[in-house]
């Protein structure tokens, strides 16, 4: 894991993003901040609509419009990168940042061969030959687990099934070494026997080649198992960020013990999980103070008030909870 | 694929026996030939004569067998009104209608899709705005009321362009007229193309900027765009192939409803083509002339679907049947 000193590869500091709707603006990032260091993975966890997807849209600057980053900074290797020009932004899209989609069934585009999408997108970050572009995506589909590669290449992608799709779709973000990859859910849609195989060889990869990556998705178990560190969204904003240990034995934000509660062990016979009462508020109706206290078993005055600020709670381990600062629970 | 396009002849095939069906059984009820033919002095006898003469007195079984049988010949009968074999009388007129529909349905192919295109890339501009407006009335307004309005414009008051007629034609081959190799032939095709060609640029236009829109939303765009990759790949590439599928669809049945509604603009613009043949032969009753025409428009129908089909397996690898191993 990084130390300390070390520099992050992308640092995002109070991040806005606001969809302007004609019953005013909706804030769907509400001043998130987290870094992830190389070769780091970060995990970030959330219910649908908590701004997972946002902040990947946000980071890879393809936000769709009528949104739009209203505050805060996205900074790559120290480089702003949330202000600049469409055509400097395209360059790192692909190149330096890479993203995997969800579902790798819409993700291709029927009309085209494997081979062109990916020789395609090779050409267009990487200078090189169209035989040297078609010499290296054989070897990435290899590389990702596509028997049979050099054959299968110029299948179409309903040639392919769910899994072998999404290894696909990896070997494409991946196809010009990105230094970080944002996976968006990337193994929601596929049959939980593959899932494991997609998150291995997505992991795998990214190790080999020093790449960070941000892992979204609304599975505990995967990040358990594969993330460094994890950061719990809730309504638009961090509730809690740390390393994975920590945050899954030891959950400070009231929030993220609710999640782990809701995931059924083996070692507990109960014959109910844990349930947090009540949904996650509209972003049009965020309560004042604590986003989460109308929720809350453990709310107090000062949550209706005062919005809890990311504090330290262990060593690397931030906590947005006044109940951290009145001496934890 | 053998098999599909035979499959595909065998229905056209039984698609144009129930076209010659109905279009005859309906003719039986527009009128009487003979009364227009004769005139009012005839005698009864002279009038049964004929009657009897052009086979008018057989059963309707009888009568269509009749044809059918010298049709699939090519032998659509002698023209009551004309007097000459119909179907010299059509392969004569169809070059200026060919020559007519294949500009307008290249003008409204070309601007349809580049309209198109531009109003879906360009949402919210005002060119996009403007062309949109534009097209509401290309829709809207009827054909005729188009062709007169250019003729009053460009014809009558700028003078730039004839108002009728085909201008100078050329003879190619033995019976092919073309009005392509003259500045006059060029000059007259020009507003009888716009007024035939608008509706159906109007209607590619809107279908595919509905098209490129949809398009331009799925996820393999977003995936596309997630990869860097340029506009123009993204664009004219990934997203304007997937809007063709459908288009190619209209567009080839645009292509046949802009030869049948020739009808119309060669009415307006006096040009020699089958439509106004067809439409004199109304006047007339002469059924042969009109049998013959509704069965060459069933023929260009069935085979511009068929054309449209194979296109399909063209364009769309899905549907291409699957290779020996390729599946998992």
């Amino acid at each position: 894991m990084s130390t300390v000193t070390q520099d992050p590869l992308l640092s995002v500091r109070d991040l806005v993003v606001e969809f302007p709707t004609r019953r005013g603006t909706l804030r769907a990032l509400d001043q998130v901040s987290f870094d992830i260091a190389p070769g780091e993975v970060l995990g970030m966890v959330g219910e649908s609509g908590a701004g997972k997807s946002i902040t990947g849209s946000a980071i890879i600057g393809l936000i769709e419009p009528p949104g739009r980053i209203a505050g805060g900074e996205i900074r790559l290797r120290g480089e702003r990168i949330d202000n600049l020009p469409y055509e400097q932004m395209r360059r790192i899209r692909g190149r330096r940042i890479g993203m995997v989609f969800q579902d790798p069934l819409t993700s291709l585009n029927p009309l085209y061969t494997v081979a062109q999408q990916l020789i395609q997108t090779i050409r267009t970050h990487m200078d090189v030959s169209e035989s040297e572009a078609r010499a290296r995506a054989v070897a990435l589909l290899d590389r990702v687990g596509i028997p049979a590669a050099a054959r299968r290449i110029d299948d179409y992608p309903h040639h392919f099934s769910g899994g072998m799709r999404q290894r696909v779709v990896i070997a494409l973000a991946l196809a010009a070494e990105p230094e970080l990859v944002i996976a968006d859910e990337p193994t929601t849609a596929l049959d939980v026997s593959v899932q494991a195989q997609i998150i291995d060889v997505l992991k795998e990869i990214c190790a080999e080649r020093g790449a960070s990556v941000m892992l979204i998705t609304h599975d505990l178990g995967v990040i358990a198992e594969t993330a460094d560190r994890v950061a719990v969204l809730y309504a638009g904003r961090v509730a809690e960020i740390g390393p994975v240990r920590d945050v899954i034995q030891h959950a400070r934000h009231p929030y993220t013990r609710g999640l782990m509660g809701a995931i059924p062990t083996l070692e507990q016979d109960s014959d109910r999980l844990v349930q947090i009462p009540g949904a996650m508020p509209r972003l049009n109706a965020i309560p004042q103070g604590c986003a989460f206290n109308p929720r809350c078993e453990h709310v107090f005055d000062r949550c209706y008030k005062e919005r809890p600020v990311l504090q330290r709670a262990a060593p690397k381990h931030q906590v947005a909870c006044w109940l951290t600062e009145e001496g934890g629970a | 694929m053998l098999a599909f396009i035979l499959r595909r002849v065998l229905q056209s095939l039984v698609v144009m026996l129930v076209v010659a069906l109905v279009s005859f059984a309906l003719f039986r009820y527009v009128g009487d030939p003979i009364s227009t033919m004769m005139g009012q002095e005839a005698t009864i006898a002279d009038r049964e004569a004929l009657r009897e003469r052009l086979g008018l007195n057989d059963p309707f079984i009888v009568q269509f067998f009749d044809f059918v049988t010298r049709a699939v010949q090519g032998d659509f009968g002698i023209s009551y009104r004309l007097q000459q074999p119909v179907m010299e009388l059509i392969l004569s007129r169809l070059p200026a209608t060919l020559e007519l529909a294949l500009v307008s349905g290249v003008l409204a192919f070309v601007f349809g899709v580049g309209f198109g295109v531009y109003t879906a890339l360009r949402r919210r501009g005002w060119l996009s705005t403007a062309i949109m407006t534009v097209s509401l009335i290309g829709v809207s307004l009827p054909t005729f009321l188009i062709g007169v309005l250019l003729i009053w414009l460009f014809a009558v008051e700028l003078q730039w362009l004839p108002s009728f007629g085909r201008g100078e034609v050329v003879d190619i081959g033995d019976w092919w007229r073309t009005g392509f190799l003259t500045p006059s032939g060029r000059a007259s095709l020009i507003l009888p193309a716009i007024t035939l060609g608008l509706y159906q640029m109007t209607l590619i236009m809107r279908l595919v900027r509905a098209e490129m829109l949809e398009v331009l939303r799925t996820d393999y765009i977003k995936f596309a765009r997630a990869r860097g990759l340029s506009n123009r790949a993204i664009h004219f590439g990934h997203a304007l192939k997937n809007t063709m599928v459908p288009v190619i669809t209209i567009t080839g049945l645009q292509l046949g409803a802009i030869i049948a509604f020739a009808i119309i603009t060669e009415t307006v613009f006096q040009w020699p083509g089958v439509g106004a043949l067809f439409i004199n032969s109304v006047r007339f009753v002469d059924v042969p002339v009109m049998a013959a025409y509704l069965m060459m428009i069933a023929v260009i129908f069935v085979v511009i679907n068929l054309i449209v089909d194979l296109l399909y397996y063209a364009v769309d690898p899905r549907l291409r049947v699957e290779r020996a191993g390729a599946g998992h």
